[in-house]
């Protein structure tokens, strides 16, 4: 099969609208949604409880969801992990499969069957991939162990973690907004994005307000002119760069115009090891993240 | 050297204004032969790959390395459709033909971009589209333009007015069969390869009459009991065994042949039930034109667990006296093979390959033991996409290079069994990003096929889903995924010029002239972008 080539690439001018059957489709793709949906209007899933239905779900995920939500849904580059009992869209089965089968407006889920691949899945498969998850769901929600209050003190002070990331609003500009971590991603993930940020660069994580990943790759440039600026990329083609510097300055360049031009996948982000940032204060800083993101 | 250019720019110049002098006459109809010789009238782009041989080359040479700097955009058209938009158009004497999303088809003034008729065809809500509501190019014969529809239609349209002359269903779309290639034309018979590789079908290749729209022959791409290769499917796994057709294939009028490629075994990845070689998927089939009938075949890969589809262009290379086929294949390897018989002379890897480490007797690249995917996920390279997909290559008959869009990126390939249901999805697998600290890349790769060895390549900071165009002008134009068309040298890979199209690429250049005036056109985004020097 040839493979849904949107989802594969990065950088790439990714095309929201490219999820959408266009207009001679659309009347009828309206009714079919509104069909599906008064059918799958029910407030329970019939396969509650079903093993069997579980399993069938599990295929079912990981043609139709894994790509993003990763392997038994404890999320991917795109996704977010699924295992949490918590979900930013809605917790309950009948919200879930709201979520699956119109997708989220203003995000990268799409509506069911509008990936460009397969035809969708059917209200019962959809019951099946929920009886999945709720397999796979952590069975207590993650305690906040710690002291949000204290953790806000470190983001917006000793930490600096407001020099670059913003949240709610407040902050820098230079790393990924973190509003939506803390509900996106499980605990442990947070913390090894904190101890080790090079680890796993922020990669394919599409923003509200980017039709593109962005990856935070470090650049550095020498201009014309001899002056070397480090930052991350913005965007990026074979004959330019879009950087964002440490001090939050927007830089574009022509790469055949520069002296020198360094990429690297090692985050412009410090290790936060615990000589800058005791086990206690991670959790705390933490725990303020999930309690943001429970919002 | 400049001495050169000028020389071959003022010959171009006579043979295209002796052309467009002579193209007046031919105006009326397109002929088989006129395609069987389009390289004596390159002011016109007659097929889907430029020629019968799938070469992608044109003579034009107006445009070359030393002006390429100064392209500037003639005119855009827009489709106002979403999705890709793949199209290769026709240009014949004039006027551009070509396709968008949702069957649309277009004819155009080729000066101006401004359309002359519009065809909308009135698709089902439920037709089964694996990868996008796409469509890849018409074929031109007479007076008519072919379609092939997402809903499984072969159609004839008046070249002059968009008017259906003919419509007929090839199968029923409901299981998962349709149409996304565009047609080829050869004498009088309109040939095509289904799609839906992805929904357990039975393949074929047809051909119908350009005149009626009567099906001439049909080539079932899986063998039924008691013919030939029926033997490589575990039970009745053959009736749901795929192998879809799904590009357009080439032709030698010489020896009457089609070369026509196939696509993955169902379900894709996942070789439980259809235990066997599943022939004739992932092969390159050599039918008899006239008939339909199997002259040869030579299979890529065996018992396909990796949805390594051979449906990318068999181009038909010469050398000296040889006769050749030349694939860059989605499963890593370049194949050369012998054009004749179908042996195999050559297969090497043109980018990253774990799948496989050893050949068989006959040199044929086999799967490892350990490659298969697994219900926890294994990881392979290349990905899902393969090393390159359906994005055209193109073969220089100046440089003798075979210039391809090659994709540097490993995925993690799972089993998910899945019943077969009609009309379902049924790919008994899925595929994940591998967690690489190095991101997916692309090259646009420059192969000499003598000795399978890479000439040059010109990376892509993410890999390109563009075909490749080469001229006389010594230029291969490619695009890429970040919306940037490109000119680059041919001999040396060196990018001499690019254009932001604001979309990215997902289809092949090609060339015309008009007014003793070179255009290179570039579908991208939702727009058709024409270039020219000022």
């Amino acid at each position: 099969m040839p493979v849904k080539p949107d989802m594969l690439l990065r950088r790439t001018l990714f095309w929201p609208t490219a999820f959408l059957i266009s207009a001679p489709g659309l009347p009828a793709l309206l009714m079919l949604m509104l069909a599906s949906a008064l059918l799958g209007a029910q407030d329970h899933n019939p396969f509650a409880g079903d093993p069997k239905a579980a399993k069938a779900g599990e295929f079912e995920f990981r043609i139709n969801c894994a790509f993003c939500h990763g392997l038994g849904a404890r999320g991917g580059g795109r996704g977010p992990d699924l295992t949490r009992a918590r979900k930013r869209h809605g917790d309950s089965d009948a919200e879930l499969f709201r979520t699956i089968n119109q997708g989220v407006a203003g995000t990268a889920m799409p509506p069911n069957g509008t990936t460009g691949q397969g035809v969708g899945m059917t209200d019962e498969e959809i019951w099946q991939v929920i009886a999945y998850l709720r397999s796979v769901q952590v069975k207590t929600p993650e305690h906040p162990l710690g002291n949000a209050a204290h953790g806000k003190e470190l983001f917006y002070g000793d930490a600096n973690c407001s020099g670059c990331h913003m949240l709610e609003g407040k902050g820098g500009r230079l790393g990924p907004d973190l509003t939506s971590v803390g509900g996106a991603r499980a605990a442990g993930y947070i913390v090894d994005s904190i101890r080790n940020p090079s680890r796993r660069l922020a990669q394919g994580l599409t923003e509200a307000t980017k039709e593109f990943p962005q990856e935070y790759e470090t650049v550095t440039v020498v201009t014309p002119e001899g002056k070397q600026i480090t930052g991350v990329t913005l965007n990026e083609d074979s004959f330019t760069v879009q950087v964002m510097d440490a001090n939050q300055q927007i830089h574009t360049f022509a790469k055949d115009k520069l002296r020198s031009f360094k990429k690297t996948r090692t985050s412009l982000m410090p290790a936060y090891d615990t000589s800058l940032l005791s086990d206690k204060d991670l959790q705390d800083l933490v725990t303020y993240l999930l309690s943001v993101g429970a919002k | 050297m400049r001495a050169t250019r000028v020389t071959r720019l003022n010959y171009a110049l006579c043979v295209l204004l002796v052309l467009s002098g002579l193209a007046i006459d031919a105006r009326a109809q397109v002929t088989a032969a006129r395609i069987a010789n389009s390289s004596k009238e390159p002011q016109n782009w007659l097929t889907y790959s430029g020629d019968y041989a799938g070469r992608r080359f044109s003579t034009l040479d107006q445009i070359n390395a030393a002006n390429v700097h100064s392209l500037v955009v003639k005119w855009v058209y827009q489709t106002g459709a979403t999705g890709k938009f793949e199209t290769t158009p026709l240009v014949v004497d004039g006027i551009l033909y070509g396709t968008g999303p949702d069957n649309r088809v277009f004819a155009l003034d080729a000066h101006t971009g401004r359309p002359i008729w519009l065809y909308q065809r009135q698709l089902p809500a439920d037709i089964r589209p694996c990868c996008g509501r796409v469509n890849r190019g018409v074929a031109i014969l007479g007076d008519k333009v072919f379609l092939g529809t997402l809903d499984a239609h072969v159609m004839a349209l008046d070249a002059k007015t968009g008017n259906v002359i003919w419509d007929v269903a090839a199968v029923d779309y409901k299981n998962g069969y349709s149409f996304t290639l565009a047609p080829l034309a050869v004498k009088n018979l309109i040939i095509l390869g289904v799609s839906g590789g992805e929904y357990g079908i039975r393949g074929f290749i047809d051909a119908y009459d350009a005149d009626t729209g009567q099906q001439k022959w049909r080539f079932y791409t899986v063998p039924a009991p008691g013919e030939p290769g029926h033997d490589t499917w575990e039970g009745d796994s053959w009736k749901i065994g795929g192998a879809p057709a799904w590009i357009t294939g080439t032709y030698d009028p010489e020896t009457n042949q089609l070369f026509w490629p196939t696509g993955n075994p169902s379900p894709s990845n996942r070789g439980e039930g259809r235990a066997g070689d599943n022939l004739y998927s992932n092969t390159l089939l050599a039918l008899d034109a006239d008939r339909g009938k199997l002259n040869w075949y030579f299979q890529f890969t065996r018992h396909d667990e990796h949805d390594w589809d051979a449906t990318q262009v068999p181009v038909m290379i010469d050398q000296g006296a040889k006769h050749l086929i030349a694939q860059a294949n989605r499963n890593g390897f370049f194949y050369v093979v012998d054009r004749a018989s179908g042996k195999l002379l050559l297969a090497n890897p043109y980018g990253k390959v774990t799948w496989s480490d050893t050949k068989d007797a006959d040199g044929r690249p086999v799967a490892m033991k350990g490659s298969a995917p697994t219900p926890e996920g294994r990881r392979i390279c290349p990905g899902a996409a393969g090393t390159t997909n359906w994005m055209s290559p193109t073969f220089d008959s100046q440089t003798g290079l075979f210039y391809v869009n090659a994709r540097e990126q490993c995925d993690i390939f799972s089993t998910a069994p899945q019943p077969y249901e009609a009309g379902h999805a049924y790919y008994g697998s899925a595929y994940f990003p591998a967690d690489d600290t190095e991101p997916y890349w692309g090259a646009l790769r420059a192969i000499d096929p003598a000795s399978g060895k890479i000439k040059w390549e010109f990376r892509h900071p993410s890999p390109s889903w563009s075909g490749v165009l080469s001229t006389a002008g010594g230029l291969v134009f490619t695009g890429d995924a970040e919306g940037n068309f490109i000119a680059l040298d041919a001999a040396s890979g060196k990018p001499l010029w690019h254009f932001q199209t604001g979309g990215a690429v997902y289809a092949a250049p090609m060339t015309f002239a008009l007014d003793r005036k070179q255009y290179i056109a570039i579908a991208a985004g939702s727009a058709l972008y024409t270039f020219s020097l000022p």
